[in-house]
């Protein structure tokens, strides 16, 4: 009898399911949406006047665990600088072969120039035509987007609450203003030598 | 009624092709069905809503090498899908689709022959099926093959008795083994009403009868490859395969001839009733596939022996005094 409503039970559930929307999508013409963190293609950008935010100095290269960047720099010539700095890349290639997309070069780069995207369909027939260019990989000009460098973003702190009465020690009532300290900021950090050893 | 060759030539060739269009789209409504109910979306590449499903696999199954295995017993293992296959159409036969109706003066009646024995036919024909099964199995040469023979051949002879019983109650109900007479005898109320134990009882044996999931032990891919079917390829496997659809669409068909009130229904033609009745039962089926897993060996055993016959012998013994009493 128990059989029975278990299995009138898991019929009802399937039945369930056949009234609901369909988990999987169809994938060529339909996309699920990504989360904003998701690390695919690389994109160079720019600042609003149209410069290149690359800079040139080789730091997401040298970031780079899978050595798939690959970077020449030139010097700006002054009177049509390509980047408000002294260089510019002027050869800026990722072989996307070679690259695990994890992400290190977004860290690395100090202007934000280099994010990676939410395009994730990378395809070539050859080899060579999975190393992208900076052609390729260059916002168009009158475009200036910041990319997934926002979404990196360390989140605001959060703002500051009062700890229920009853959690908290009397002497240290009040609320909390948000403000995080490390351990060096209050001098812990800096222990002498024989730190650990003088209550024992 | 007397015979006309050119008339039951006409109704087999309809018959036919109303089976085989039947498999062909119960395979894509199958697909789809069992899709929707995990939560998927199913084959809907070929054609609108993969409405030519059926086709490419048609064409992909006709194009196939069909493959003889070395230690095959030749003959046989040619032969034996086609039995499976021939069998499974001739069921059909007395199965009445709508009441029977006059065209330009002549009475056309839509079914292929009003035997007087018609559920002994049917009994008859079904049992057939278990040979293209069983010589098949045997004859692939295979362990595979000859175990999921073996088991359905078990299962068959646990199974078809309880069927057997379940249809005598309709049976002693309407005084009349013809199929006909028996949907003209449920013109006020529905033989599932009175025979609400039977019909429950006729469909799990109808399902175990035609080796759908959860009896799907011949087949079951987990310990038997692919069962007694293991070894066949292109045509010949697509005879089983057919033979496979066209059972569940003729134990469904039955039901609804026993149970459902067959043609009967308001509003619309009896055909059209028949066949949303038809419908319904076999997305039972697959409702059932989708939710239910495998039984054990000895459950099914324990359950066809120990459940399902004494529930059917109840019914047989139940019924038989009620229509002795008040019948």
């Amino acid at each position: 009898m128990a059989a029975i409503i278990d299995i009138v039970k898991g019929l009802g559930i399937t039945f369930s399911h056949m009234l609901k929307k369909p988990d999987t999508v169809s994938y060529p013409e339909e996309h699920r949406p990504q989360p904003p963190r998701t690390r695919g293609r690389h994109v160079l950008h720019r600042y609003e006047d149209g410069k290149e935010r690359c800079i040139g100095c080789m730091l997401c290269s040298a970031a780079c665990p899978a050595n798939a960047i690959y970077i020449e720099a030139a010097e700006n010539d002054p009177a049509q600088p390509v980047s408000p700095g002294e260089r510019y890349a002027k050869v800026y290639e990722i072989d996307m072969l070679r690259c695990i997309f994890c992400g290190a070069c977004e860290q690395a780069c100090p202007t934000g120039a280099v994010t990676l995207e939410k395009q994730t369909e990378l395809v070539s027939l050859t080899r060579r035509g999975m190393v992208y260019s900076k052609e390729m990989l260059l916002e168009p000009l009158g475009q200036a987007t910041r990319g997934s460098i926002l979404a990196w973003a360390a989140p605001p702190p959060k703002p500051a609450v009062a700890l229920a009465e009853d959690l908290v020690l009397p002497e240290n009532r009040g609320a909390f203003d948000g403000t995080v300290a490390t351990a060096a900021s209050v001098g812990k950090a800096n222990l002498p030598a024989t730190a650990g050893t003088e209550d024992r | 009624m007397t015979f006309d060759l050119g008339e039951a030539l006409i109704k087999s060739v309809i018959i036919i092709v109303f089976l085989l269009t039947g498999f062909a789209y119960m395979t894509l409504f199958e697909r789809r069905a069992v899709a929707r109910l995990q939560g998927r979306l199913g084959p809907n590449r070929v054609g609108p809503a993969g409405l030519f499903q059926p086709i490419a696999d048609g064409v992909k199954l006709v194009l196939k090498e069909q493959l003889t295995p070395r230690d095959a017993v030749l003959p046989i293992y040619w032969i034996a899908p086609a039995i499976s296959g021939v069998v499974a159409f001739l069921s059909f036969a007395v199965i009445p689709v709508g009441p029977a109706f006059e065209v330009g003066g002549r009475t056309i009646q839509p079914w292929l022959a009003d035997v007087s024995i018609g559920i002994l036919y049917i009994l008859a024909i079904t049992s057939l099926g278990i040979y293209g099964i069983v010589l098949g199995g045997w004859a692939s040469g295979n362990k595979y093959s000859l175990i999921g023979a073996i088991r359905s051949s078990a299962q068959m002879i646990s199974y078809e008795l309880s069927l057997g019983l379940s249809v005598l109650g309709v049976v002693m109900l309407a005084g009349t083994l013809s199929l006909t007479q028996i949907v003209e005898a449920q013109k006020q109320v529905w033989f599932l009403i009175p025979q609400a134990l039977g019909a429950i009882v006729y469909f799990i044996a109808g399902i175990a009868e035609t080796n759908r999931a959860p009896f799907d032990l011949p087949e079951a891919e987990q310990e038997l490859v692919a069962g007694y079917h293991t070894e066949y390829s292109g045509l010949r496997f697509t005879l089983y395969f057919m033979a496979e659809y066209i059972n569940m669409i003729t134990v469904s068909a039955i039901a609804t001839t026993l149970f459902l009130g067959g043609w009967w229904g308001p509003f619309a033609p009896g055909p059209w009733w028949f066949l949303i009745k038809v419908a319904a039962l076999l997305f039972v089926y697959i409702w059932l596939r989708a939710t239910l897993p495998r039984l054990r060996y000895d459950q099914l055993m324990r359950f066809g022996w120990l459940v399902l016959l004494p529930l059917a012998v109840l019914n047989v013994g139940v019924t038989a005094v009620a229509v002795v009493f008040w019948g």
